[in-house]
């Protein structure tokens, strides 16, 4: 069953050089239960897409300028400004990059995951207290009992992160985003940390948005993925599909460019060449363009929209690359 | 090019002061960034440098060029001791050592344009002026890959691949000898890392070009190195030949470490056994004693919570700092 779906989503922002297309008309459906990767390069509209759903844009200079996020039946656009707050942290909860960004430094740790539980789940201040070491110890948190007290700057980086996941899980979310919840953290913390989620999304039904640019995490941790490029899907579908038989020739370059462990060492790699998008100039057809090396006439005039090109699997292209 | 060793550190520790208190400071304690390092570099090589995040492979990096004066050992660079130079024996020698920085908006000047930022170099060191300078940077533009067009723009009306361009052009510019590649891919965009780490193989073989590439990513890594060295804690626990090193791991943290790289492949990651290292690294100013590894190793034994284990060389050119290899 879809849990959300995302219609023609536009969010732009105004800048002194012009406006700047960050989300460009995405779509896509999430299931329940299901981890969606959002996969691109910085300044691909991933994050923004994520941040606008929950009506966190700042305005100015962002705006919301289209489409439809229909969660639960309700369109996330435009309920109003009371009834989104009760969603925020509530059914839909966010991990953040930069964890330090997003906990008070001059709070302790049990007091805000307590708030959160006192204000959306009724316990009271003791029950609260209760819950949080238990969600402290869930996360895998040595200690809890006593950490509980301890202030942000008393964890490290990736214990830091563990606290924001128990803090997103502590109200039972149906979907998580999760915005590149390992990019500041070490590669051997970035394994502990994606189990974790991993282990307790699947373990609660929870339904998980993972958005990254690491195409290795998005392998291991995500049933469906969705490939962005200049605030535009240009492919979606089941992450094996994608990655045995990648369509869109934004993915197969990015597939192709990185070196990898697992296969023989090769003499030289193959890059995307070009520069990454400018959004506030983008070319009037398909924003990836300049740098493709399969690109047509048509190419250049007219956008392509998302199609059928495999089971549940679309890519926004005019080339067909099995003829090519 | 084969036994021609152009840079080596001998026994190179830095220590930090951890001082407490404004007016009198009292040294309390130390961090040991860097502790007892010894390994060198062939001429024309890259020496990958791998490690997370306060294991000292950058304080390592700047220590070989001087950059930060060691607390104690020797940096020997084409037969010469570094460490016994003051500064202003240094300058010369420093026109052959270069650096590229991780974030290329934070290393070049704002307020000097892009063909002004690769000529002080050549002002600086090698007097050039004139039109036989715009014509170096010219030229110098057209190596790394950039429009000598674009040399009066400023850094941030490039892109961020184009800026790390110019950084590589900048360090290139006094055809040095020697080049600490610190990070240089990784704030780039997954897209873009490929173009520079072509760019960095190109110019090693154009103007025979030693590296040291340090860097998080163990696939990049392999991919640009001839030999390998894994850190932890400020320590080197094991560096041979890439392929030996890749094939086979012999240290535990190196063998973690490469487990934890997930794969863009997700038919290889359902299949891959995984070794999740318990715990984090304890905090360099309060190390455990014998193996800094030994709260995280899975298969330590008593001896490794006493004993600091020694580098040595278990295999022809393989050399690993574990007591039970």
């Amino acid at each position: 069953m879809s849990l959300l779906q995302v219609k023609n989503l536009k969010t732009y922002f105004y800048t002194d050089d012009g406006v700047l297309k960050a989300v460009d008309e995405i779509s896509y459906n999430l299931r329940e239960g299901e981890t969606l990767g959002l996969v691109g390069e910085s300044g691909c509209g991933k994050s923004v897409s994520a941040l606008s759903l929950l009506r966190l844009i700042p305005y100015p200079p962002g705006r919301i300028m289209g489409g439809e996020a229909i969660f639960e039946g309700k369109d996330l656009l435009k309920i109003s400004e009371e009834e989104i707050r009760h969603i925020r942290g509530n059914k839909i909860a966010m991990v953040f990059q930069e964890p330090m960004t997003s906990l008070n430094p001059v709070l302790t740790i049990g007091f805000q995951i307590g708030e959160a539980l006192e204000l959306h789940r009724g316990f009271d201040r003791k029950g609260a207290r209760q819950e949080v070491i238990r969600l402290l110890r869930m996360v895998g948190i040595p200690d809890a009992e006593r950490r509980i007290d301890d202030y942000p700057h008393q964890f490290s980086g990736g214990m830091r992160q563990r606290v924001m996941i128990a803090m997103a899980l502590s109200c039972n979310p149906k979907l998580l985003i999760a915005d590149e919840p390992t990019t500041a953290v070490d590669v051997t913390i970035q394994a502990q940390l994606l189990e974790v989620i991993k282990e307790l999304t699947s373990r609660l039904g929870t339904a998980v948005i993972l958005i990254t640019h690491n195409l290795g995490v998005v392998a291991r941790y995500v049933n469906r993925m969705a490939v962005m490029y200049a605030g535009r899907i240009v492919e979606i579908g089941p992450s094996k599909e994608i990655y045995r038989q990648p369509r869109h020739p934004y993915t197969i370059g990015l597939l192709a460019s990185v070196p990898r462990l697992d296969q023989p060492r090769k003499a030289r790699l193959i890059p995307i060449e070009g520069q990454p998008p400018d959004l506030i100039h983008l070319p009037p057809g398909c924003p990836f363009v300049p740098r493709c090396i399969h690109r047509m006439d048509r190419c250049f005039t007219e956008r392509p929209e998302l199609r059928e090109v495999g089971p549940d699997h679309r890519i926004a292209c005019w080339v067909d690359i099995h003829s090519v | 090019m084969v036994n021609d060793i152009l840079i080596e550190a001998k026994d190179l520790s830095v220590y930090f002061p951890v001082t407490k208190g404004i007016i009198r400071q009292r040294r309390i304690a130390e961090i040991k960034a860097v502790d007892a390092v010894s390994f060198f570099i062939r001429r024309g090589e890259t020496l990958g440098l791998v490690g997370e995040s306060g294991c000292g492979k950058t304080t390592l990096g700047r220590t070989l060029m001087q950059l930060i004066r060691p607390s104690s050992g020797e940096v020997f660079f084409e037969g010469e001791n570094l460490c016994r130079l003051k500064e202003d024996e240094l300058r010369p020698i420093r026109q052959r050592m270069q650096i590229i920085f991780q974030d290329p908006f934070d290393s070049l000047d704002p307020r000097m344009s892009a063909g002004e930022i690769v000529a002080e170099p050549l002002r600086v060191h090698q007097k050039i002026k004139g039109k036989r300078l715009r014509e170096q940077v010219g030229e110098l533009f057209k190596v790394v890959g950039l429009d000598p067009a674009m040399s009066g723009r400023y850094p941030h009306q490039f892109s961020g691949g184009q800026r790390q361009r110019l950084g590589i052009a900048r360090a290139i510019a006094i055809r040095p000898k020697f080049i600490v590649c610190d990070e240089p891919i990784s704030a780039l965009d997954v897209s873009i890392q490929a173009q520079i780490i072509n760019l960095l193989e190109d110019l090693q073989t154009e103007f025979n070009l030693t590296y040291l590439f340090i860097a998080h990513d163990l696939s990049v890594v392999r991919h640009i190195s001839h030999r390998v060295a894994v850190m932890y804690l400020g320590k080197i626990v094991e560096i041979a030949d890439r392929d030996a090193l890749y094939r086979s791991a012999k240290h535990p943290y190196t063998i973690a470490l490469l487990s934890a790289v997930p794969i863009p492949d997700p038919y290889v990651e359902s299949t891959r056994e995984r070794i999740i290292l318990k715990g984090e690294p304890p905090s360099p100013m309060a190390l455990p004693p014998g193996c800094n590894f030994h709260p995280r190793c899975p298969i330590g034994v008593e001896v490794c919570q006493r004993e600091i284990p020694l580098l040595r060389e278990v295999e022809e050119n393989h050399w690993v700092a574990c007591h039970l290899v």
